[in-house]
């Protein structure tokens, strides 16, 4: 860890205008992800801004009939919201087998969108990583490649997103709500905030530096039955092989998304038109041109089978 | 105190403290945080520095230059030393890296620096700014392309099992070939890392040429020994102490980097020093089981009695290092009148390959027993019936040489009848419970037990405290507890009468913690040393040692009783002694069994394996605490689990390294993963092995269950996998079609 600075705003305006003023700047919130980074020199900010205690932890209903979540509610309030247990199950579901609780508690809901990956060469800083050290090249693609992306990815980077939340969010068509450091304020739809790797696998998503996430936005509940299936080599405290999230209403229609296979929460809503003719249907349409490596080609196979899963309990 | 006839009764039978499922007596220092563990030694020596190991970027090469200019003059840094700043250090004893010194990298993370700053933040930022040039060379990374070409080796599991690198009794070709049934698979298992919760730690501090060493090692004698021969200083000028230790599993067996470079570093800075191996340095820096190809033919007549066994393997190491011993058990555990075990070894430059819990064993194991269940199944006899057909009460390589004590048997009928396998449906793929395929397997467990001399020294004060010293470690094993009932068995004392100081080297030397031989071993030292002190009691009492009863806090003879205080109140009395053992280990073979039993489910749409219940039935001796014995045993039990479900260290063929080098990337079972464990263990002795009439349990409990796992798996899908662990990839091209 190299030393730094540190500040606490007294607002999300100042936040962002204090990361704008500062070379090397970051926010911190929950700190589950970046600090172990820094430990490991892999993130090297000079300059924290602490957004904790901004009062960004609260969950409110919104006049659409949605839930507005402050950026730094906690992935333990979230998932044991009522609203959230009641009207967005795949949401708490998807929260609840992420990490453990300790990490949970911690955890925020911004902090957990904007982790990044878990590719064991991005920690490892004697190998070559595009995301990493951009222009070192990709280790990974001809190194240990089991965990890593069968779709999206790019000569650069076949890193995977590593968020349960996020994919819950995707298939719920979340909004991010973000603040830079004019106070200007702006609505990111959650498909636009995370990038595939393309030739800048170092930005993982559209945000700018000094652009700090302010709230979540759930549109008004879609019903269903709505399910979030995550397969791992054990039974907890694992990433994700694959995860699947899906809403399926009572005529067989529905959205999916998944967890595990791409740099970002993998949803091709032109593919869920198959959803009523089954989930070989459906993942051949999602998964249409994926590049997977002998150590993962398992995963397109997987991908059907979890959501047929998935397809199942949500019939149940 | 030699020991060369079977034991006979002795004050142990008394059986009034011994035997017990008592407490651990170190247990409330271990739950309030008052059990120091050797990075937490704040107050042995001041003040301390904080030392931060910098491991190499190459897997293979030389280093041609080391700039720690930026980092020498880096906030609160006090020294650095580089690799190229000391000469290549000695070699500990049976280990084959160099530890630290001279150009040359062996292997990946490999020490080649330590920074020693005021705080451990400065350390660590300081050894971000050491800029390495290196002059990397190809390296040999990929054991399955060497196999074929691996020269035959000489076989030495650091834990005293071995032997040399082909052995044949009769004609196994002849006899396999006219088999009327036969089987011939290949198993490979994977390169694991020991994992244990504490780090490699060591707080190293030098008063003129004396060194002192306050560290996390399970070996004492043998790390004073290593430090000795490593940093090239009189042993008698080492002082290794290691009261607690978190967990071993044989990474620490050894001395490694933490010790050598806390010294080094210690040196440098001129005052103490501590320093940690941090958790992504461990599984490359360290030592890790090596990875196996084996090859098992069985060959039998059609009722099922084996006629012929082979069992080889192929593993790799560093150039002069050893191969995994995969085939040992292979010798003992079955009879068969034409038998093969031959071990071959390839050179390879990923790291140091050496023991882990149940060095040969564990991955041996996993082969031959789902061989047998493979085996059982051409033969149409039941898994568990096919192995007590197949039982032998002698050494099938030697057969005037019988087991000492051997009920194999009784483990398998009393685990059939308690687990319910008899409600097992012998056809694979049949029972559903929902979403799950459910199946039962089973196999047997075996591991060797060890004797090695072992000593230790007892106190008696004037306020009847005894109190024990001895070099013995407690891993977590619950050496502490066991070692205080033996004595205060031996001296007729309650518990709460006896303190026990364990690991330091100025301690008489014990056998220390490995290969399931500690319990046994340390114990009856304890018996020894006791057995010194009862005499020096009775002499001061006045009292014949032969009529004298030590009980109740008192000695009695026949109408005498004096308190045991009365003997120490003229000044303390000091005893010492070692068992030493004859040849009753060589003239019978010393063994422990197990039946092992696992339920699991088998997600018919993804492949993930879920253990639902596992019982293991455990013939070991005597059980000195059933309590701790358990705890040994269900520990072993999950890092069964471990190895045939998920444990793999990922190999880099190219670059030369394990990948997942976390606990992140190596995933171990969590509590989640494990359902209800049963242990029972059978009420035996085994007057042979040491006046305790005990064995080892702690390595018992993990042989034979990643088999019995596997084997679980096939019948509950069908789906023989013979590449372990047995991750879902590898069974989802053969399950049921998706919905």
């Amino acid at each position: 860890m190299k030393s730094f600075t540190y500040e606490r705003p007294g607002s999300p305006a100042e936040a962002a205008a204090a990361v704008a003023r500062r070379p090397h700047a970051k926010f911190i919130a929950g700190g589950t992800n970046l600090l172990d980074l820094m430990k490991l020199q892999i993130e090297t900010p000079a300059h924290l801004v602490d957004v904790n205690g901004l009062g960004l932890d609260r969950i409110e209903d919104t006049p659409e009939g949605g839930l507005r979540i402050g950026a730094l509610v906690r992935n333990t309030d979230l998932a044991a919201d009522e609203r959230v247990r009641r009207d967005y199950g795949v949401l708490a579901r998807a929260l609840l087998a992420g990490a453990t609780g300790q990490l949970r508690n911690q955890a925020t809901t911004a902090g957990n969108l904007l982790q990044r990956t878990r590719c064991p060469y991005f920690y490892d800083t004697a190998q070559a990583c595009n995301k990493r050290r951009p222009g070192s090249g990709c280790a990974a693609l001809d190194g240990v490649s089991r965990q890593l992306a069968v779709i999206g990815g790019s000569e650069a980077c076949i890193a995977t997103h590593p968020s349960d939340m996020a994919v819950a969010m995707r298939v719920l068509d979340a909004t991010v709500e973000t603040i830079d450091a004019a106070g200007a304020a702006r609505t990111i739809p959650i498909s636009e905030l995370h990038r595939l790797p393309g030739d800048e696998p170092e930005r993982d998503t559209t945000l700018e530096p000094d652009e700090l996430i302010t709230a979540v936005t759930l549109p008004k509940p879609l019903g269903g039955a709505q399910v979030y299936r995550k397969v791992r080599d054990r039974a907890s405290y694992a990433f994700a092989l694959v995860s699947v999230a899906a809403v399926v209403q009572p005529d067989g229609t529905g959205r999916v998304a998944f967890g595990g296979l791409a740099h970002k929460p993998w949803r091709v809503e032109a593919a869920e038109g198959e959803l009523p003719r089954g989930a070989k249907a459906t993942a051949e349409a999602a998964l249409a041109g994926a590049h997977p490596t002998p150590d993962n080609a398992f995963k397109l196979a997987l991908a059907e089978r979890t959501l047929g899963a998935a397809l199942k309990q949500a019939r149940a | 105190m030699k020991f060369d006839t079977p034991a006979g009764r002795n004050p142990i039978d008394q059986l009034k403290v011994v035997g017990r499922p008592t407490d651990r007596i170190d247990g409330k220092f271990k739950t309030t945080g008052t059990a120091p563990y050797a990075y937490e030694r704040h107050d042995v020596a001041g003040p301390q520095a904080y030392g931060y190991v910098l491991g190499a970027a190459i897997a293979k090469g030389r280093v041609r230059a080391i700039d720690s200019a930026a980092a020498k003059a880096a906030a609160g840094v006090i020294a650095v030393v580089t690799t190229l700043d000391v000469p290549t250090l000695g070699l500990g004893t049976m280990n084959y890296a160099n530890l630290f010194g001279g150009d040359r990298i062996q292997h990946y993370h490999q020490a080649v620096a330590v920074v020693v700053a005021e705080t451990f933040e400065q350390a660590r930022a300081a050894a971000f700014l050491i800029r390495v040039d290196y002059a990397p060379e190809a390296g040999r990374f990929d054991l399955a392309a060497l196999a074929d070409s691996a020269p035959p080796a000489k076989a030495d599991s650091g834990e005293g099992s071995g032997g040399d690198g082909a052995e044949r009794v009769g004609d196994f070709e002849g006899a396999f070939a006219r088999a009327p049934v036969q089987l011939d698979a290949t198993y490979t298992t994977s390169d694991e890392t020991h994992a244990m919760m504490e780090p490699h730690a060591t707080v190293a501090s030098w008063d003129d040429d004396k060194l002192t060493l306050w560290t996390s090692n399970q070996m004492i004698a043998w790390a004073k020994g290593s430090i000795a021969k490593i940093l090239r200083i009189p042993k008698r000028n080492v002082r290794v102490d290691s009261p607690y230790v978190g967990g071993g599993f044989g990474g620490k067996l050894f001395v490694r980097a933490d010790a050598v470079l806390a010294a080094l570093a210690a040196k440098a800075a001129g005052r103490p020093v501590k320093l940690a191996l941090t958790r992504p340095l461990i599984p490359n820096n360290t030592t890790h089981r090596p990875a196996t190809i084996q090859r098992v033919r069985i060959g039998a007549t059609k009722d099922g009695v084996i006629t012929a066994i082979a069992h080889e393997s192929v593993s790799g190491n560093l150039p002069g290092g050893v191969p995994e011993t995969a085939v040992d058990q292979t010798k003992l555990l079955y009879a068969g009148e034409n038998r093969l075990t031959s071990l071959r070894l390839a050179t390879l430059d990923l790291p140091e390959g050496n023991a882990m819990r149940a060095p040969g064993e564990a991955p041996g194991m996993l082969a031959l027993e789902v061989a047998m269940d493979e085996m059982a199944e051409k033969l149409g006899l039941d898994p568990v019936e096919f192995r007590i057909r197949n039982d032998t009460q002698v050494d099938p390589n030697e057969p005037g040489r019988p087991f000492s004590h051997r009920d194999l048997v009784g483990c398998l009928r009393l685990g059939a009848e308690r687990f319910g396998w008899a409600r097992r449906t012998p056809t694979p793929g049949r029972v559903r419970d929902g979403q799950w395929l459910v199946g039962l397997g089973m196999a047997a467990g075996f591991r060797n037990n060890l004797v090695m001399k072992s000593a230790a020294r007892v106190r008696l004060d004037p306020h009847g405290t005894v109190t024990v010293e001895t070099d013995m470690t407690d891993i977590g094993t619950g050496s502490y507890t066991i070692i205080a009932q033996t004595a205060a068995e031996m001296m007729g004392v309650s518990l709460d009468r006896v303190v026990v100081r364990l690991g330091d080297s100025d301690h008489p030397a014990s056998a220390g913690s490995g290969g399931q031989w500690g319990a046994n071993n340390a114990t009856a030292g304890v018996y020894a040393a006791c057995m010194r002190l009862r005499e020096a009691v009775a002499q001061r009492l006045g009292i014949n040692s032969a009529d004298a009863v030590f009980t109740d806090g008192e000695v009695r003879a026949g109408n005498r009783a004096v308190p045991l205080a009365d003997a120490a109140k003229a000044g303390e009395l000091v005893a010492e002694d070692a068992i030493e053992y004859g040849n009753l280990s060589k003239s019978q073979q010393q063994s422990t069994f197990a039946g092992h039993f696992v339920e699991v489910g088998v997600d018919a749409d993804t492949g993930e394996t879920r253990v639902r219940r596992m019982l293991a039935v455990c013939a070991a001796g005597r059980i000195l605490n059933p309590k701790s014995a358990r705890s040994q045993v269900i520990g072993g039990m999950t890092m069964g689990v471990g190895a045939a479900l998920m444990e793999k260290l990922s190999v880099d063929k190219r670059r030369g390294f394990f990948v997942n080098h976390d606990l992140a990337g190596y995933e171990v079972p969590v509590h989640a993963d494990i359902p209800h464990q049963e242990v029972i263990f059978l009420d035996e002795v085994d007057p042979a092995s040491s006046p305790m009439k005990a064995k080892g349990v702690g390595e018992l409990g993990l042989c034979g269950v990643g088999a019995a796992v596997a084997n679980a798996v096939y019948n509950a899908t069908g789906i023989r996998v013979r590449d372990y662990p047995l991750t879902l990839d590898k069974l989802l091209a053969q399950l049921p079609d998706a919905a």
